[in-house]
């Protein structure tokens, strides 16, 4: 907790990271917009765009997410701490977490209100559910990314090439499972097969980075 | 003063790539006892702090911390130590106080410690400004609270009094002179101010050991050939 507490603090002092994220997303559904040269979009197409947008935007927050450590001799400080090394894990995606609930509050309205045919409402739920599944994915993947990609040179770079295909099956159950929520006369509930898809990468992807996240932080 | 080594360290070797940073360094300090690190720009003084503070492995020889080997046991005197480093570790958005609630609270102390070191290096009216606002000189100081909130046993201290003034060098003394009794081990590049604290000195040169012994048996042209 007071790692994250930190984290969060620092945000909001900063404003350096999720306002980037928003802008980005709400820019890139305007693109879509005039790139897809439709009015309105549903089904299959609307799933992949948002879930595209979301997933780009949260790798400008993978990308930040150890800076200050490295760049303030946070690493040290907290290795120097007696706490288990696994408790930077945890906050730092507890902390991407929270950064893309709150782009989602503002990025998924403006993409209903920009790009999506049918109406949001009936939806709502089921498209919470997936999306929290798919902001686990990212923020556990993302973490273990950003904890490589910082300590190399070319950081922003590396965080993408490692992250994006690392998280290609996870777009994939997220999109699925949001297609038909967002289809016209769409279903109100996410497809189970795919719900579990995402949720079985989640763990698979809790348990790999908690094993091996500890080595990362190692000299 | 007790004579259990409070470190001991035999053929301490560490790499980077290629290059070799320290060679076969071996040293016993005594609990409560004072050591100078003294040597030019990239001699291995600060890797020697960083491997003494468990955030760099040894590549070869033994290291032994508060009776704990090292790297095995590093977990057990991360609570025993602090570090002084040329890095302050704070971080520069928050505020001084933030921060050593944020290292207070890592370390499982309390608030009231916190508030105790402020006032005694006379930061308590700058307490809420963010770090980034601060002068060098604040920084340090507001560095030297991180480094000993826990009261640690060992400290670990690099270049302690850069930019510090003397009225400031005199209120940070109580937290990290010879008073606290705590074993200590000092790097400066003002070799005289860290012979005059120390009971045993250590000169590196191009990461080897040039003179280890007691501060009154190193002449004044070994000093010179330490910074050659």
């Amino acid at each position: 907790m007071t790692v994250l507490r930190k984290d969060l603090l620092l945000e909001l002092r900063t404003f350096e990271t999720v306002p980037a994220m928003i802008l980005f997303s709400i820019v890139t559904f305007v693109i879509f917009h005039f790139g897809l040269n439709q009015a309105t979009i549903d089904g299959q197409l609307a799933g992949g765009v948002l879930t595209v947008t979301l997933l780009f935007a949260a790798m400008l927050g993978v990308n930040r997410l150890f800076v200050a450590e490295r760049e303030q001799g946070g690493f040290d400080a907290f290795l120097l701490a007696p706490v288990d090394r696994s408790a930077m894990l945890i906050a730092k995606a507890s902390a991407l977490f929270a950064f893309l609930v709150v782009l989602e509050v503002v990025a998924v309205p403006a993409f209903g209100l920009l790009l999506l045919g049918p109406s949001l409402g009936p939806p709502l739920l089921g498209l919470i559910a997936v999306l929290a599944l798919a902001d686990v994915a990212l923020a556990v993947i993302g973490t273990l990314v950003s904890a490589i990609a910082v300590n190399t040179r070319a950081r922003d770079l590396v965080g993408p090439v490692i992250g994006l295909p690392l998280l290609i099956p996870a777009l994939i159950a997220t999109a699925r499972a949001a297609a038909p929520l967002l289809a016209v006369h769409g279903s109100g509930a996410p497809p189970g097969k795919w719900v579990a898809v995402l949720a079985l990468y989640d763990l698979v992807f809790a348990l790999l980075a908690y094993a091996v996240f500890d080595f990362l932080l190692e000299d | 003063m007790d004579q259990r080594p409070a470190i001991e360290l035999r053929g301490l070797t560490r790499h980077f790539g290629e290059r070799t940073a320290l060679r076969g360094v071996s040293v016993r300090v005594a609990a409560g006892a004072t050591l100078a690190v003294l040597g030019h720009n990239g001699a291995g003084k600060s890797t020697l702090l960083r491997i003494l503070a468990t955030l760099l492995r040894p590549h070869a020889g033994e290291v032994s911390i508060l009776g704990e080997p090292l790297p095995r046991r590093g977990f057990a005197v991360r609570a025993k130590l602090g570090l002084l480093a040329h890095e302050p570790l704070l971080y520069r958005d928050l505020s001084g106080w933030e921060n050593l609630v944020y290292h207070a609270r890592l370390h499982g102390v309390g608030e009231r410690r916190v508030e105790e070191l402020l006032e005694s290096v006379d930061m308590r009216r700058r307490a809420e400004d963010p770090v980034r606002l601060l002068s060098r000189g604040m920084v340090q100081r507001l560095a030297v609270c991180r480094a000993v909130l826990h009261k640690p046993a060992l400290l670990l201290l690099d270049e302690p009094r850069a930019s510090l003034d003397p009225a400031a060098s005199e209120l940070v003394e109580p937290l990290i002179g010879r008073g606290t009794g705590a074993t200590r081990v000092i790097t400066s590049h003002d070799p005289s101010a860290a012979v005059a604290e120390a009971d045993l000195v250590l000169g590196l040169k191009d990461g080897r050991p040039a003179f280890v012994g007691p501060p009154e048996k190193l002449d004044a042209r070994e000093l010179r050939e330490l910074y050659a």
